[in-house]
């Protein structure tokens, strides 16, 4: 507690020092889910308050591709009018360039956070953004369903289509027709290319780019993985699965038909707020091995971060803004709300967010063991790489070609696009 | 040279009056299309990244094609000639260009007809079809991608209930059905400005024939292909062409309603995905040059065909 007292008093400091000299008007972007933008208005309002400044929100859609298509081009014109962008954690080598380096303005509060994390958004020695929350996702289980049918928490991806099965049968014929047994984000964007690194990388299938920088997605493990999410479609999930993203999947699940899902903690919260038909009756746990050598369980690390704009015309009130968005107490605001993961370690410790949001000091291992996509392997070419991915599953996963086939082509122009180095 | 001095004078304060009262309609044009494009056909022969703009260098066409060796000694095309992807997305806009337009043409002709009856209420009907164009595409199309929903949607529940299925149908999620979903919807927006301009083209009929064509006995069929049709073909042609070129770049609808898969991509989504998400600036700007240079292509190909002079005065 005391370690967060002198944060707070830090916080407190920095943002009275740099208050008074003038009130200023600034801009951020943020695409949330759920009520991510609602609880950012809140952290403003607390910001506004304090200091006098005023921000105004630029909401885009949650699709995180056509976030980073509209950032691109606002940045790529030199544009002024947004001063922070709230960044995915894929981004940083793309956009490095732009932001400002953080390096000397936040040295004072970079230790607290996961060094992993904080790496990630390094590129070449820049801090380019500053981490406001962590994303590993979680399989979420109706624990009524499972107790009613007498089946127990799955602990491979084999045992999951089976009780997702049994369980959706058996409520279909009670009556509940539009019953499934699994969604998760099946649509050809950014979010497949997390949820099939999740069944390749649990099923012993690599990491699709490994750290070095050889190209590895063309093995057979991760062709059974592809297979496997292949025969789920249409059988324990629902066909439309294949145009599902996040919020999609969560409005079949949080309407209390599904048996499980794969989704980000942010779902946790929802799912128990007031007026969910689901309150109370799911419970959270890590996504499963599969089956093959070195099957292990494996969440793709996501998470969201702050930078500011190299055009803005307030730098410093916007790295002061960043802060205090990054900063300890709101990170404990916003899990304490959302169920949002903090960057900040000492938070998987606080008494409070334990009570509010138990899942939350149980996801550290898995914060720590998250999978990174290889976007500091691939550098500009990430979302290229991600795409042609993600397109290899999603044929498979259409029926358009066998997965063994689709991956020896995925090789191929990854190869291509990879040239003699990343 | 033969003309006389005094006339020459007269035409030259002419033709120096009639420049100086365009020059500021060619000085718009030349800013916002002129330049833009000049500036994309320009990049698209460079190797232009959107991260530094100012570090191209000129590339000639290996945006377009080019031979590349891999590092295993194997040789490859590369460029845009050579992406299959890009050729799919060549077909996907045309093949529904051509059904999309094809369709609004013929559901446009007859509710044009039916509008142009007189009947009770006929100026509320009229102003109620052109809603669905009224309505901006990117709101239509989140509404549409709602009602098309599997799980939720209400045109599977309607079907449901109507018995017409068995189970709830994927629309914009599977690859049989996406493409049709996008049509429909389409086809529910421009519908209603294809029957406009028809209807304004069906108004400006002289009555006299339709009587003399009645007093001699001639039935409505052979009224509407011999007469009707003959006479509004310019109007219609006019309405084609513009819905053709509307059509040629579908973007919003494809992008909201359906994965971004090579089953409904586009050319301008394509373009657009290469331009801004991937680190391909240059190559986005070689495919919005075919796209343009196929636009051209086409638009002259049809008005070769319809023998349309857009010169002519009708």
């Amino acid at each position: 507690m005391k370690f967060h007292s002198a944060f707070a008093a830090f916080a407190v400091a920095a943002v009275l020092a740099a208050g008074p000299a003038r009130a200023v008007d600034l801009a951020m972007v943020s695409g949330d889910t759920g009520n991510g933008q609602r609880i950012l208005r809140e952290i403003l309002d607390q910001y506004e308050k304090k200091t006098g400044n005023k921000v105004g929100v630029v909401p885009l859609p949650p699709s995180a591709t056509d976030q980073f298509g509209q950032y691109r081009l606002w940045l790529a014109a030199g544009s002024s009018d947004v001063d922070v962008y709230q960044t995915d954690i894929i981004w940083a080598p793309q956009l490095a360039r732009q932001f400002i380096d953080l390096t000397e303005a936040t040295k004072d509060v970079v230790g607290a956070h996961f060094p992993s994390i904080i790496k990630s958004q390094t590129v070449d020695g820049k801090l380019v953004a500053l981490p406001i929350f962590t994303d590993a996702p979680a399989l979420y289980y109706r624990k009524d369903l499972l107790d009613k049918y007498g089946a127990r928490v799955p602990a491979s991806w084999a045992e999951l289509a089976d009780t997702a099965k049994l369980v959706m049968d058996k409520e279909r014929a009670a009556g509940n027709k539009d019953m499934w047994g699994f969604v998760f984000q099946g649509n050809a964007y950014e979010g497949l290319t997390c949820d099939a690194l999740e069944w390749v990388k649990s099923n012993g299938g690599g990491q699709i780019i490994e750290p070095d920088g050889t190209i590895s997605i063309n093995n057979p493990q991760a062709a059974a993985a592809l297979e496997m999410a292949r025969s789920w479609v249409g059988t324990i999930s629902p066909p439309g699965v294949l145009a599902y993203q996040e919020e999609e999947s969560r409005g079949v699940w949080q309407t209390g038909n599904a048996v499980f899902m794969r989704n980000w903690p942010y779902a946790y919260a929802l799912g128990n707020s007031e007026s969910s038909p689901i309150k109370g009756k799911f419970k959270v746990t890590t996504l499963p091995p599969g089956s093959g050598e070195g099957a292990r369980p494996a969440a793709t690390l996501g998470g969201w971060n702050l930078a500011v704009s190299k055009y803005s015309k307030n730098p410093d009130a916007a790295i002061e803004l960043v802060k205090w968005i990054a900063s300890p107490q709101m990170q404990k605001y916003r899990a304490l709300k959302g169920a949002y993961l903090p960057t900040i370690q000492a938070l998987y410790d606080d008494a409070d967010i334990a009570s509010a949001q138990p899942v939350i000091p149980r996801w550290k291992e898995v914060v720590l063991n998250a999978v990174p996509r290889p976007s500091a392997q691939a550098k500009t070419r990430y979302n290229e790489a991600s795409s042609e991915f993600w397109t290899a599953v999603h044929n498979t996963m259409s029926g358009e070609g066998t997965a063994a086939d689709n991956l020896a082509d995925l090789e191929f122009s990854l190869t291509r696009l990879k040239g003699t180095a990343w | 040279m033969t003309s006389p001095r005094s006339g020459s004078l007269l035409a030259r304060q002419r033709v120096r009056s009639a420049w100086l009262l365009l020059a500021p309609m060619l000085i718009v044009l030349a800013a916002v299309a002129a330049w833009p494009l000049m500036r994309t056909i320009y990049f698209g022969f460079t190797d232009a990244s959107l991260a530094d703009l100012e570090a191209r260098r000129w590339v000639g066409f290996a945006n377009y094609f080019s031979v590349v060796q891999m590092p295993s000694g194997r040789v490859v095309y590369d460029g845009l000639l050579a992406d299959p992807v890009w050729w799919r997305a060549v077909w996907n806009t045309v093949r529904f260009a051509v059904i999309s337009v094809t369709c609004e043409t013929v559901l446009g002709m007859i509710v044009a007809l039916v509008l142009n009856a007189k009947f009770r209420g006929r100026g509320i009907v009229r102003a109620a079809i052109l809603i669905p164009w009224a309505i901006p595409t990117i709101v239509s199309a989140k509404m549409w991608q709602w009602m098309l929903n599997d799980q939720f949607g209400i045109i599977n529940d309607v079907l449901l209930k109507l018995g017409l299925v068995s189970t709830k149908i994927a629309w914009t999620a599977s690859a049989d059905t996406a493409m049709v979903a996008v049509l429909v919807v389409d086809i529910w927006k421009a519908t209603p400005f294809m029957a406009l301009l028809i209807l304004a083209g069906l108004q400006m009929l002289p009555q006299e024939i339709y009587e003399v064509a009645k007093l001699d006995g001639v039935g409505a069929w052979r009224i509407f292909w011999k007469i009707t049709l003959p006479l509004i073909r310019p109007a219609l042609m006019v309405a084609m062409i513009f819905r053709g070129l509307d059509a040629l770049r579908i973007f919003d609808l494809i992008y909201v309603l359906t994965p971004n898969n090579i089953h409904t991509k586009s050319m301008s989504v394509f373009a657009r995905e290469s331009l801004f998400e991937f680190d391909k600036f240059a190559s986005g700007s070689a495919a919005s040059t075919l796209l343009f240079l196929i636009l051209a292509l086409l638009t002259m190909l049809v008005l070769w065909l319809g023998r349309i002079r857009l010169d002519k005065d009708y």
